[in-house]
């Protein structure tokens, strides 16, 4: 069954490859990622869809979650949560096809972003199961294209966010230890 | 005064305030500036020769001491021989910060020479790594570096470096604070849980406390041998944890696990309740998990949120310092022992009486014989020299294994071996690293003949520095560990076991100008380690010991640790 993760990360390089290692170090294949900045922008949201072993589901979650990057992770695979996906079509619409096509895309929401006379660019937003149908039923169509967003998801749920507080180091301002013309050894 | 500084010298004003007394390491083109650095700083470099056995260096002083040990290796070749040694650290929980040179930042992608993506590379090697892309960002980084490779569960965090940080000139001001939101350490521990602890200790007929590295690292041992001492627990301690018991204690059994006491193992199996403290439920301690302590309530302790339940699931969770958690624990476990203790009191005594009975039954005898070396004879004179004080730092294979069982560590921070990754060629450089740490402990390297044969360039640097460690090297002309496995269970085929040439000890020593001795006779043993323990400087000694012995007990992989094979098979196998 696949598992949907969410992830607040610090905006750092190295931190996506850090996720996605506690997966790829176990073979695992990542079905969806996307990643981008939130209003923080010293941090990033990312969700993950992922066909993990049930047993294995929540080890992974502690695994992300001891990254030094990773703010926050929760499996919003079980619980209340809303995921959505986007799609964009590009279709060819010969005359003939050009109404019906615009027909189906209002059923599904769909917006049209691009018309030529070769077809549509066209741009439905969801659950990522109506756009397979969606897709389906375009596919039929004929000829055309199609680029997927991957899941986003957020958790309907109210948790509050745990930040480890700053710690002071061990570098005081008066103790340098700073030696000129001192030979080592 | 103008506070411009060079990366290089920043990096060490930050190392120096971290408290960083010397560095391991093994210069190289773009780590010049930092060379030229240290020329003129009162860090300490100790040029060991090959970057792997900086990092083990590094471990081998961090594991004696508890202080975060710093390697460092030019870009490239120097960053990809450190990888066993990161991967080391990562498996055994010790603090090291390595610091790496990197080509120029405008060079980086381009294939330039000595170019690696360390950062790429060294990403599942470490707890946590760091590339500098703005030398105003290098202090900071390395404040976080230490503090990360120190805290919460230890590991190795690497700093890679590029040339043009190291040269650039910077306005240095001391770093007063980091703040890295997503690191979590929890230390405290639920104290309701802990409550509850307390309770079922009290509430269990047959408790072992199971206790590893985790002890260590926290500097528990004082409160480990409160609570055994407060509940009459018996303990076992895993390979990472020896020592932090005294192996004299009256409560310690032994090592569990694949080549564990029978009585360790016999203990686990029946247990009603583990107190399982600052361990994680190795393979090689839990044998087939399905039948391991099938009988027991388990008391989870462990800083690192990612262990409790990762093998086995835990009746009782706590995520916390060891220590901390045990302060707390012995607190309750007073309040309540009035009342409590006396309810099981008699089921205790049948448990220990059982407990000793096992110990009889199947105790952990040393084979001596009169004809030949055995080398567990080894092990029993060095622990007699020791007297559970000294050093010991192990390569990997049957010599660690018999060191484990037969030498006594009374404190902690004595014994330093490869336990997780179990890296051949550990030994002799984490003896370095120890010597450094602990000029005042006599230190032995006790080696195979196989992974001895991997660190012999270090002989350079224990002659170069007269660092007085002994290294034992326990000779018995094959990869015995492999070869036992395959006498075991591939119907004995032995293939690429034998280590048919050796160089003549004295011989190799004398080259380095060092003090080396091969002996064979059993009655040479006592009066050649006497000899090289009063030697003032480094001494090789080689031990030619019967070839064929096999470590035992022994659990098969897969089987269930009470399932243990006590001795070798009938016939003896006779190699070809």
């Amino acid at each position: 069954m696949l598992q949907v993760i969410s992830l607040l990360v610090e905006n750092k390089p190295g931190a996506l490859m850090r996720v996605t290692g506690v997966l790829t170090a176990r073979g695992y294949n990542i079905e969806s990622l996307t990643v981008a900045r939130t209003l923080d922008p010293t941090r990033s949201r990312m969700t993950i869809v992922v066909d993990v072993d049930p047993t294995l589901r929540s080890l992974v979650i502690k695994q992300m979650n001891r990254l030094v990057n990773v703010i926050q992770v929760s499996d919003v695979t079980d619980t209340r949560a809303v995921v959505r996906e986007m799609v964009l079509i590009r279709v060819r619409a010969p005359l003939e096809r050009r109404t019906a096509i615009l027909k189906e895309a209002e059923i599904f929401g769909a917006r049209v972003i691009d018309s030529s006379v070769e077809g549509f660019a066209l741009e439905a937003t969801g659950d990522p199961e109506k756009l397979d149908e969606f897709i389906g039923i375009m596919q039929s169509y004929g000829e055309f294209e199609v680029t997927r967003s991957g899941r986003v998801a957020m958790s309907l749920e109210s948790t509050k966010l745990k930040l480890a507080p700053p710690v002071p180091t061990r570098s005081g301002t008066n103790q340098s230890q700073i030696t000129n013309g001192v030979l080592n050894g | 005064m103008s506070n411009l500084m060079s990366g290089a010298r920043m990096l060490l004003e930050c190392l120096t305030r971290e408290g960083a007394e010397c560095i391991f390491g093994y210069p190289g083109g773009v780590t010049l500036p930092l060379y030229d650095a240290l020329y003129e700083n009162p860090i300490r470099h100790v040029l060991v020769r090959h970057e792997e056995n900086a990092a083990f260096a590094a471990q081998g002083y961090a594991m004696a001491t508890g202080k975060v040990g710093v390697c460092c290796a030019t870009s490239g070749p120097g960053a990809t021989n450190l990888i066993t040694g990161l991967v080391n650290a990562l498996m055994d929980s010790t603090p090291i910060v390595a610091i790496t040179g990197q080509v120029a930042t405008k060079l980086i992608g381009s294939d330039a020479f000595q170019e690696a993506d360390t950062f790429g590379i060294t990403r599942s090697c470490t707890k946590h790594n760091y590339l500098v892309k703005n030398l105003a960002d290098l202090p900071q980084i390395v404040h976080e570096a230490f503090y990360i490779a120190s805290t919460g569960r230890p590991g190795p965090v690497l700093i890679d470096i590029p040339k043009d940080v190291f040269q650039g000139q910077a306005r240095y001001s001391p770093v007063s604070a980091i703040h890295l939101p997503g690191y979590k350490v929890y230390t405290e521990g639920h104290t309701g849980q802990i409550r509850r602890a307390a309770q079922m200790i009290w509430d269990a007929r047959r408790p072992l406390v199971y206790a590893g590295g985790g002890i260590i690292a926290s500097g528990a041992s004082a409160e480990l041998q409160t609570l055994v001492e407060l509940t009459g627990a018996p303990a076992v301690l895993t390979l990472m944890g020896l020592g932090a018991l005294p192996s004299e204690h009256p409560n310690f059994i032994s090592m569990p696990g694949m080549h564990g006491s029978y009585a360790a193992n016999m203990a686990l199996t029946h247990s009603d309740l583990l107190i399982a403290l600052g361990v994680r439920f190795d393979d090689r301690v839990t044998g087939r998990l399905s039948s391991f302590a099938p009988h027991a309530k388990v008391i989870h302790v462990d800083i690192d949120p990612a262990e409790i339940g990762k093998n086995r699931v835990p009746d009782l969770p706590i995520v916390g310092d060891a220590r901390r958690v045990l302060q707390k624990l012995n607190k309750f476990l007073s309040e309540m022992a009035p009342t409590s203790a006396p309810v099981n009191a008699a089921a205790r005594q049948t448990w220990w009486r059982q407990i000793r009975q096992w110990k009889e039954e199947h105790p952990l005898t040393p084979a001596v014989s009169s004809s030949e070396i055995k080398p567990q004879h080894v092990m029993l004179e060095i622990d007699r020299l020791s007297g559970g004080q000294a050093i010991v730092c192990s390569d990997v294979g049957q010599h660690q294994m018999w060191a484990a069982q037969f030498i006594r560590f009374n404190q902690p921070r004595l014994w330093i071996n490869s336990g997780g990754l179990g890296s051949m060629g550990f030994g002799l450089p984490a003896a370095i690293g120890a010597q450094f740490a602990r000029p005042d402990k006599l230190v032995f390297a006790v080696v195979g003949d196989g992974g001895f044969q991997m660190s012999i360039p270090e002989l350079a640097t224990l002659a170069g520095y007269g660092l007085p460690v002994k290294i034992v090297v326990v000779n018995n002309g094959y990869l015995g560990m492999v070869r036992q496995w395959q006498e075991l269970f591939y119907n004995n085929r032995l293939c690429a076991v034998e280590l048919d040439t050796f160089p003549d000890a004295e011989k190799l020593a004398a080259a380095y100008g060092i003090k080396g001795r091969t002996i064979d006779r059993p009655e040479q043993l006592a009066p050649a380690l006497r000899e090289a323990v009063e030697e003032p400087g480094p001494y090789l000694l080689n031990v030619r010991v019967s070839p064929y012995e096999n470590v035992y007990p022994m659990v098969p992989a897969g089987s269930a640790i009470d399932e243990m094979v006590l001795g070798p098979p009938e016939p003896v196998a006779v190699p070809k």
